[in-house]
């Protein structure tokens, strides 16, 4: 095996994990706080690549600018999501949320492939072949910038949620929902934020990897799965483990693909998920009581 | 101050309330007493706006309260400090305090009114960077009165208070409840502590199953012979 394919697989993974953290992040936060897992997560994420790729041919802005106008656009796709449809099915029955979850992301695949057809479609920005060589091995600056970006919004919404009133607001209704209506927080209100935030995050990182993977209708599940695996390992609603889980992750798929067939990438991570479930089911910075 | 009349309650199909009415002055504190399920703590949810009851009347300060939601309800003065204290555990001390105060003046006299608290509870002043749900059950009900209190509140609604507090916190609970209505706030406090409650209320009002048997002025209710024998097993 040749170290420097290895280093260079290691260092690949890690700036994609930062990304991949970014996207558990967003799931993480939706689930802490309302309890309902976003089957639709990955479909949101395609919805932003979809904007940032038309933003970018069309009016040529760079994926990166684009976060600008993206982010704002699918928090507003998050929070009336949560407004007019995850409201109604709050404290319905699990199999009633997922499915009204999995039915948002049907509608949404759908409706990207009614207005843009099924083609892959790649966009060829700025740095897409530009690249660092430090020694033997090439850093692709794509992923350097998206790992960069990444890691400032995950930043950005730990201080969101531990400094701000709102993020206070948010972690109290997260906390005790009886509570939080008591003293008077508007907790329908804080929830449309939480899932338009959780969305958000997702809606950047998919900006940000616009560059790097191929873009077709049908991406939205395999985002979906690999967050949740994410969380899974990092705990159920930690952030810091959303975070962690997501490094790693994008670690051990990379080297996956290097020391096995690439196409058993994902072997790598449904072995960490069976292996976290069985020896640690409250994941990584979980607590055990619910 | 306020007037409750003729509330009825329903869960469902089931009535909780059959037809509740009280008052409270300014400057009194009233007491709420009766056994588990005559529907005292669902009188105190109804008072705050997180049940509605299908029929009569809240009023507070000659304004109609019964359909407004919680959020308007503390904002016109009314605080709740739940049964069971209903913290946030993974927030600080401080975090608990400060979402007790979202709006207005008591915004932006937070400061203050947390000075005031610590004067009332000390250790808190100790606590305050703690997370809620590392502290004992005597603490984290000081925390749910102080939330309460920030609000700066002219009505306190205090839902069993000494539950599950050790005996020797409930009689400093007790003097610190008379202290904090003698500095200002009227105060409705329903317990099971029968003996305490009504020896330091004005008046009470006894509950079963869901209406008022009985009310008066707290020493004469000490003196009925009914409570005498049913509460207090003398």
């Amino acid at each position: 095996m040749n170290l420097t394919l290895l280093i260079q697989a290691l260092i690949g993974g890690f700036l994609v994990g930062g990304v991949y953290s970014l996207i558990a992040i967003g799931l993480s936060l939706i689930f802490g706080v309302m309890k309902i897992i976003n089957f639709a997560h990955g479909e949101i994420m395609m919805i932003a690549m979809y904007i940032t790729y038309w933003l970018f041919v069309l009016l040529k802005i760079d994926p990166i600018i684009s976060i600008i106008i993206v982010a704002p656009l699918i928090f507003l796709l998050g929070y009336c999501m949560q407004r007019f449809l995850v409201n109604r099915i709050i404290d319905a029955p699990e199999l009633i949320q997922i499915l009204l979850m999995l039915g948002v992301a049907i509608v949404l695949t759908n409706l990207a492939l009614f207005i843009w057809g099924p083609d892959h479609r790649m966009a060829a920005t700025r740095f897409s072949l530009s690249a660092i060589m430090l020694g033997g091995i090439t850093i692709d600056v794509s992923r350097l910038i998206a790992f960069g970006i990444a890691i400032i919004v995950s930043i950005g919404v730990f201080l969101f949620l531990a400094k701000t009133e709102t993020g206070k607001m948010i972690r109290a209704a997260a906390d005790n929902r009886l509570g939080a209506q008591i003293v008077g927080i508007k907790v329908n209100r804080v929830y449309a934020i939480s899932f338009g935030v959780g969305s958000a995050c997702v809606g950047i990182a998919g900006a940000l990897i616009l560059p790097l993977i191929p873009l077709d209708p049908y991406l939205g599940p395999s985002y979906t799965l690999t967050s949740f695996i994410i969380v899974i390992l990092g705990g159920m609603g930690s952030l810091l483990g959303a975070f962690i889980g997501g490094i790693i992750i994008g670690v051990a798929e990379s080297l996956g693909a290097v020391l096995l067939v690439s196409s058993l990438k994902e072997l790598v991570s449904f072995s960490i998920l069976i292996v976290i479930l069985l020896f640690r089911p409250q994941g990584l910075f979980g607590t055990r009581n619910e | 101050m306020l007037r409750v009349n003729d509330i009825q309650v329903f869960y469902g199909e089931m009535q909780i309330l059959r037809g509740i009415s009280l008052e409270v002055n300014q400057g009194e504190i009233v007491s709420l007493i009766g056994s588990n399920g005559a529907g005292k703590s669902t009188t105190i949810l109804s008072i705050s706006g997180l049940i509605h009851p299908r029929k009569g009347e809240i009023e507070f300060n000659g304004k109609k309260i019964t359909d407004l939601s919680p959020f308007d309800i503390v904002e016109m003065g009314i605080s709740h400090v739940p049964e069971g204290r209903q913290l946030f555990p993974s927030l600080t001390v401080l975090e608990n305090l400060e979402m007790g105060a979202l709006r207005g003046k008591a915004k932006r006299e937070r400061h203050k009114t947390m000075e005031w608290i610590f004067q009332l509870f000390p250790i808190l002043n100790e606590r305050k960077r703690q997370f809620a749900g590392t502290l004992s059950g005597g603490e984290q009900q000081m925390v749910a009165i102080g939330r309460g209190l920030m609000s700066i509140p002219s009505l306190l609604l205090l839902d069993e208070p000494s539950l599950g507090l050790a005996p020797i916190f409930v009689s400093s609970m007790y003097d610190i409840i008379k202290k904090i209505n003698t500095e200002g706030t009227t105060i409705l406090l329903v317990e099971q502590n029968v003996f305490k409650s009504l020896s330091i209320c004005n008046r009470g009002y006894v509950l079963e199953n869901g209406a008022v048997t009985l009310k008066g002025i707290g020493e004469d209710l000490l003196q009925n012979k009914l409570i005498k024998k049913v509460y207090l097993g003398m």
